[in-house]
C-alpha cells in the first residue's frame, strides 16, 4: 500500500465524496417529496392519477437505475430538454427512489385500521386533525424501517452516476486507476470513503427506528 | 319534563341494496339510558354508526338538539363533538400515552387549556381506577382497563350523549364486570346514554328503556321490567330465550 499516493489524493477523494453526499441528498429529498405525493395519491385512491402513479411506480421499479440515467441524459436532449450532468443525475435518483418511497409511505398508511380514523372521527376531528394526529403517526413508525434501507440503497445507487461523467466517488476511483494503476489504492479510498458516508446513516436510522418502535407500542 | 337530546325519525339505512335500518324512530331524553339490544345483525351497531354519522343514510332524519346530523354536512365535527362513542374493540390511539389519547381532542379540536383538561382527565382516571396508568401506553393495559380509558376519553369531550357499542364483547369474562360498573356509575351521575349489548342482568340493571330491534324494526320498546319478564312478541320472546337455559337433568339409573 502506498500511503503517499493515498495522502495525495485524498482532497480528490473527498471532493468526489461531497458531490456523491450533495447529488444524494438532493435525489433523496426530491425522491421523498415525490414518494409522498404518490403515496397520497394511492391512499386517496385519486381517480386517474392514481393509474398514472400505478404505471409510474412500476416504470421506476423495474429498470435499472443506469438506463434510467441514460434515457435522461442521452435521451432527453433528443426531445430539446438539455439538463447539466449533475441535474440528470438529481432527477435520475428522484425518479428511481420516488417509487421506493412511495411504497414504503403507502404501506405504512394502509397498515393504519380504518377504525382508527373513525375513532378520531368520532371525536370530533376533521379530515386534516386526524391524519397529522391519529393515521401519520402511526403510519411513520411503520414506514421507517423501509425508508431507511431506502436511503441506504439510494446512496448505493449514485455509484452508476459515473456512468454519466459526474466526477463522484465511483468516477475518481476508476481515473486514478487508468491514469497510475494504483489499484489497491484507489479501491481502497474508494471503500473507506462509501463506509463513510453509509455508516453515519445506517446507525442513525437504526436509532430512529428503535425510538419510533418504543414510542409506537410503549415497551 | 326532560328536553329531548336525540330525535330519529323514520330512519333507512340500505348497503347494497339491502335495508339495514327500516323506518327507526326514536327519541332519547336527556338522562335517559336506552339500552339497544336484538339478534346479530339486527342493525343496532348500524344505528349508533348512523347517529355519530359514521355512516351515509339513506331517508329519514337524526336531529341532535333539533340539529340534523348527516355524514358530510359542514357543522358535522362540532356536532360528533356532542356525541361520545366507545367502540367495541376500543380504538384508543397505540401511539399516544393514556393521558395525551384523552386530551388529544378536547386540547385539539376543542382548544381548551391543555393544563385544565389533564387536571378533568386525572380525576376521571382516578373515578375509574386508573391514576396510576396516566404514562402508560395502551399495548400496556389489559382489554378492560383499555375501554375504561376509552370511556373516559370520550367523556374528557363533555358530550350531550354517550355511544356504547358493545364495549365488553371483547372482554375476558372476569374483566367485564369492571367496565359495566364504570357505566351503571355514569347512569348513576344522570348521563344521557344509548347502549348497544348483550349483556342482558346489565340491560334489566342500568336501563329506563329497552328496544329491541330485528331486521332493522324496532320490535318492541318497554321498560327493563316489562320487556323481560313480560315480552309483548313472539320475536322478543324467542329471542330472550336463547339467554336461559334449562337446568340439566342428571338420570342415576
Amino acid at each position: 500500500m502506498n500511503w503517499e499516493f493515498i495522502e495525495k489524493y485524498l482532497p480528490m477523494y473527498e471532493k468526489a465524496a461531497l458531490l456523491t453526499v450533495k447529488i444524494g441528498i438532493v435525489g433523496i429529498l426530491f425522491a421523498i417529496l415525490v414518494g409522498l405525493i404518490c403515496a397520497a395519491v394511492q391512499y386517496y385512491k385519486v381517480p386517474v392519477l392514481r393509474w398514472i402513479v400505478a404505471v409510474y411506480v412500476e416504470l421506476s421499479r423495474n429498470t435499472p437505475l443506469l438506463v434510467q440515467l441514460f434515457f435522461i441524459y442521452y435521451g432527453f436532449p433528443k426531445i430539446g430538454i438539455r439538463m447539466s450532468a449533475e441535474l440528470c443525475g438529481v432527477v435520475g435518483l428522484a425518479f428511481l427512489g420516488g417509487s421506493y418511497m412511495a411504497e414504503s409511505f403507502r404501506s405504512g398508511l394502509e397498515s393504519v385500521e380504518p377504525i382508527q380514523s373513525e375513532s378520531a372521527i368520532s371525536l370530533g376531528m376533521n379530515s386534516r386533525q386526524v391524519l397529522g394526529y391519529v393515521i401519520l403517526p402511526q403510519a411513520m413508525s411503520t414506514s421507517i424501517p423501509a425508508f431507511v434501507a431506502n436511503i441506504i440503497f439510494l446512496l448505493k445507487e449514485t455509484s452508476v452516476f459515473s456512468a454519466i461523467s459526474l466526477m463522484d466517488l465511483m468516477f475518481t476511483a476508476k481515473d486514478l486507476i487508468g491514469l497510475y494503476y494504483k489499484t489497491t489504492e484507489s479501491l481502497f479510498l474508494l471503500v473507506v470513503f462509501y463506509l463513510l458516508i453509509l455508516l453515519p446513516v445506517s446507525i442513525i436510522g437504526s436509532l430512529v427506528e428503535r425510538r419510533m418502535r418504543y414510542a409506537g407500542f410503549g415497551d | 319534563m326532560a328536553e329531548t337530546l336525540l330525535k330519529i325519525e323514520n330512519l333507512t339505512k340500505e348497503y347494497e341494496g339491502q335495508k339495514i335500518l327500516d323506518g327507526i324512530h326514536l327519541e332519547v331524553k336527556k338522562g335517559d339510558v336506552l339500552v339497544v339490544v336484538g339478534p346479530s345483525g339486527c342493525g343496532k351497531s348500524t344505528l349508533l354508526r348512523c347517529i355519530n354519522a359514521l355512516e351515509p343514510i339513506q331517508g329519514g332524519t337524526i336531529k341532535l338538539q333539533g340539529m340534523d346530523i348527516r355524514k358530510g354536512s359542514k357543522n358535522i365535527t362540532t356536532l360528533r363533538q356532542k356525541i361520545g362513542m366507545v367502540f367495541q374493540s376500543y380504538e384508543l390511539f397505540p401511539h399516544l400515552t393514556v393521558i395525551d389519547n384523552i386530551t388529544l381532542a378536547p386540547v385539539k379540536v376543542q382548544k381548551r387549556d391543555k393544563a385544565e383538561v389533564r387536571k378533568e382527565a386525572m380525576e376521571l382516571l382516578a373515578r375509574v381506577g386508573l391514576a396510576d396508568k396516566a404514562k402508560s401506553y395502551p399495548r400496556q393495559l389489559s382489554g378492560g382497563q383499555k375501554q375504561r380509558v376509552a370511556i373516559v376519553r370520550a367523556l374528557c369531550m363533555h358530550p350531550e350523549i354517550l355511544l356504547f357499542d358493545e364495549v365488553t364483547a371483547a372482554l375476558d369474562p372476569e374483566m367485564v364486570r369492571e367496565v359495566l360498573d364504570v357505566m351503571l356509575d355514569l347512569a348513576k351521575q344522570g348521563k344521557t346514554m344509548l347502549i348497544v349489548t348483550h349483556e342482558m342482568q346489565f340491560a334489566k340493571a342500568v336501563a329506563d328503556k329497552v328496544i329491541f330491534i330485528d331486521q332493522g324494526k324496532i320490535v318492541e320498546e318497554a321498560a327493563p321490567e316489562e320487556f323481560f319478564e313480560h315480552p309483548k312478541t313472539e320475536r322478543a320472546k324467542q329471542f330472550l330465550n336463547v339467554f336461559t337455559f334449562e337446568q340439566v337433568e342428571h338420570h342415576v339409573e
